[in-house]
């Protein structure tokens, strides 16, 4: 036993933190405080915020979908529903002028979303898979049907406005800036990431992994798979009720369409696109996600074309998400092969890219010459302003996706080799 | 003393298709008792309902002297009961070292905590390895249950199924497809891992059989037509018309 625990020394002892552990929570410490002060413009704020509410609601789904198994349809509707409590809420503080600082209300925030997820979750739980998901649906279309019938909880298609500013001033600040908002969903993002993680590690998150695998040996281990589901399901609603706040902190509103169905789509879509395989897959997911549809959509109008396609080829060809494909290269880097690999990389994508530019150019083109007014016939693409009725452009952008696409292919079987190479231990041929 | 397991007039339709006709059956505790007979005898589906994955239809079945109508399989495992499954039905994407880990957890008092973390509890971290080490995949402990050879899981089969402490053990054909050599070393580890334990399992290999069990019953078409020590139901002709002639002389 002693020779056996030495071999397995790396599982075997706990003691302290290690660096390892806590050195990916700090770096992230340190990049959200200095974020602001390389972006400093109001709009990059913004998007920043914007992109730590969509994490911390992407890892809430991650909860259910990537740790649990269980594929929901509706989570927005927690998000939603924690989010309008929390409007009514300031509103509430406003007329009665409560002394309750601003930075507790995701505390309510997340409250409420428990609490209509221990509601739901104590039927939707029963069984995971289709039946799951058919219910997550129905909820979740039930939910957004009434905010349109019950106009003064939901406030009907104008939505329900608040002002934060109201609060009781926490240390004397007292959230008119942008960017004191975004310390506080700072705040709130780390600490519920954190949250989420260690829930990841207890015993009840271990077994959500075990009911996810194999529902019935579970039961044949002394735990009830819909017991061990529900505990996920009511902390997913907990932290989707913590984005909900940190919503209606950072817009002051809340619409119906936060409660859609499109809204769940969305999330779901980010979940998958950063990889629910791992823990951080979501928060890579919300990052991409959110810099392309506020870039991106300034760029282009078919912007959603492109991230359909980009989710479509995630799903077909990488399945574990950008954070499969980040961990594919770690056996790679563990051989001192990273290296190796970056030449023939280059050879391949940069074709490769180039065809997806081509691709898109073409899109665009198209887009142009069918919806622009009649007579309009000029366009901007590319930092390039031309005629889109003329030949010419429509010649470049098939020539760089035919010529990138069989370049690309070209190299692809040497890329293939190099990575095969960078795989094998040192010492032992390839 | 009290029976581990005590079946009385066990009854079970599907339908109109009566599979099992009515089983009593003793098994006592420390036994190790194997239930034999051909395909579709019932085997199995006698298994699923000792272990509450299906409800009787008529009968009943005492673990330590409890009835067991009605309960889940998870409520029966914590009684003190705990089996393993024909086909195997492990955690596939999990570490064999979690595999192991989650069978732990509830035995050792953890039910549905959120507020303890799993790597930092010494006990189970050692509970585990001690498991890992009986059926010898130390080694093996950081890789993907899934990727484990045949042979390795079905031992991590009978680890998770042992590793909670369950007096009652139930192995579903442990040795289904499985090499001469595989055998013979699964053999070995369930002689090991159910020492002071009751062993109950259904087996076609009688190589497997005779060579573990102390007790058999020979069920054929839902029910059982004889019981005993392995010498006197290999030397029972009702058996050898049945079933057993016919198996030893494929045997041979």
């Amino acid at each position: 036993m002693t020779d056996a625990s030495q071999k397995t020394a790396t599982i075997t002892r706990a003691p302290a933190l290690s660096l390892g552990q806590v050195l990916p929570w700090v770096i992230s410490v340190i990049f959200l405080v200095a974020m602001p002060t390389i972006f400093q413009s109001n709009s990059a704020i913004t998007i920043m915020n914007q992109m730590m509410i969509t994490i911390v609601f992407a890892l809430s789904y991650n909860m259910l979908l990537g740790q649990g198994g269980m594929l929901s349809f509706g989570h927005a509707v927690y998000m939603g529903v924690g989010g309008f409590f929390c409007m009514h809420l300031m509103n509430i503080v406003e007329t009665n002028e409560l002394p309750i600082p601003l930075p507790v209300l995701p505390i309510f925030g997340g409250l409420f979303g428990l609490g209509l997820a221990t509601i739901v979750g104590s039927f939707s739980t029963r069984k995971a898979g289709t039946v799951f998901a058919m219910i997550s649906l129905g909820i979740g279309e039930l939910i957004a049907a009434c905010s349109v019938i019950i106009t003064a909880f939901f406030g009907g298609e104008e939505g329900m406005p608040g002002d934060r500013t109201y609060f009781m001033p926490f240390f004397g600040i007292e959230f008119l800036q942008q960017i004191e908002v975004y310390y506080l969903i700072a705040f709130w993002t780390v600490l519920s990431t954190l949250l989420m993680y260690l829930f990841s590690r207890t015993p009840v998150g271990r077994m959500a992994n075990a009911v996810r695998d194999n529902p019935e040996r579970a039961e044949f281990l002394g735990y009830s798979a819909r017991w061990v589901r529900f505990f996920s399901f009511s902390a997913a609603g907990f932290f989707a009720g913590i984005a909900g706040a940190l919503f209606a902190i950072n817009y002051e509103i809340l619409t119906e369409t936060n409660l859609s169905t499109t809204q769940s789509g969305v999330i779901l879509l980010i979940a998958f696109l950063g990889g629910v395989g791992f823990f951080f897959g979501p928060i890579i997911g919300a990052i991409v996600f959110t810099l392309l549809q506020s870039v991106l959509s300034l760029q282009s109008e078919i912007w959603q074309l492109y991230v359909g396609a980009l989710f479509l080829a995630t799903v077909m060809y990488f399945p574990g998400g950008l954070a499969g494909v980040l961990m594919m290269h770690v056996p790679a880097a563990k051989f001192g092969k990273l290296g190796t690999l970056v030449v023939p990389y280059i050879k391949t994508l940069v074709p490769a890219i180039i065809a997806i530019f081509g691709l898109a150019a073409l899109m665009e083109l198209l887009f142009h010459v069918r919806h622009a007014s009649a007579g309009d016939d000029e366009m901007t693409l590319f930092w390039t302003t031309f005629d889109s009725h003329s030949v010419l452009p429509w010649i470049i952008a098939c020539v760089a996706t035919v010529g990138g696409f069989w370049l690309a292919r070209l190299s692809a079987p040497s890329l293939r080799e190099a990575w095969h190479r960078a795989n094998t231990p040192k010492g032992r041929p390839a | 003393m009290m029976a581990a397991l005590e079946i009385t007039d066990l009854k079970k339709s599907f339908g109109k298709a009566e599979i099992i006709r009515g089983v009593n059956l003793s098994i006592a505790k420390g036994e190790r008792h194997a239930i034999i007979g051909p395909n579709g005898a019932g085997k199995s589906t006698l298994f699923n309902l000792i272990t509450g994955r299906f409800p009787q239809t008529s009968g009943s079945i005492k673990l330590h002297g409890h009835d067991l109508r009605g309960k889940a399989p998870f409520e029966i495992n914590r009684m003190g009961l705990s089996r393993s499954f024909q086909i195997t039905n492990i955690f596939p994407k999990m570490t064999v070292f979690e595999n192991v880990r989650c069978s732990l957890l509830w035995s050792h008092g953890y039910k549905y905590s959120f507020w303890n973390m799993v790597s930092r509890s010494q006990d189970l971290t050692d509970g585990a390895l001690e498991i890992l080490d009986q059926i010898n995949l130390l080694q093996r402990a950081e890789l993907p249950a899934g990727l484990l050879s045949y042979a390795e899981q079905r031992a991590l089969e009978i680890g998770i199924t042992i590793a909670g402490g369950a007096d009652v053990i139930m192995l579903d054909e442990p040795t289904a497809g499985m090499s001469h050599s595989e055998t013979d070393y699964i053999v070995e580890l369930i002689r090991k891992v159910t020492q002071n334990k009751t062993l109950v399992m259904v087996e076609h290999d009688m190589g497997v059989v005779f060579g573990l069990a102390d007790q058999i019953s020979v069920l054929v078409y839902g029910e059982i037509i004889a019981t005993g020590h392995p010498e006197d139901v290999r030397s029972n002709p009702k058996v050898q018309e049945a079933y057993l002639g016919a198996a030893l002389e494929a045997e041979h």
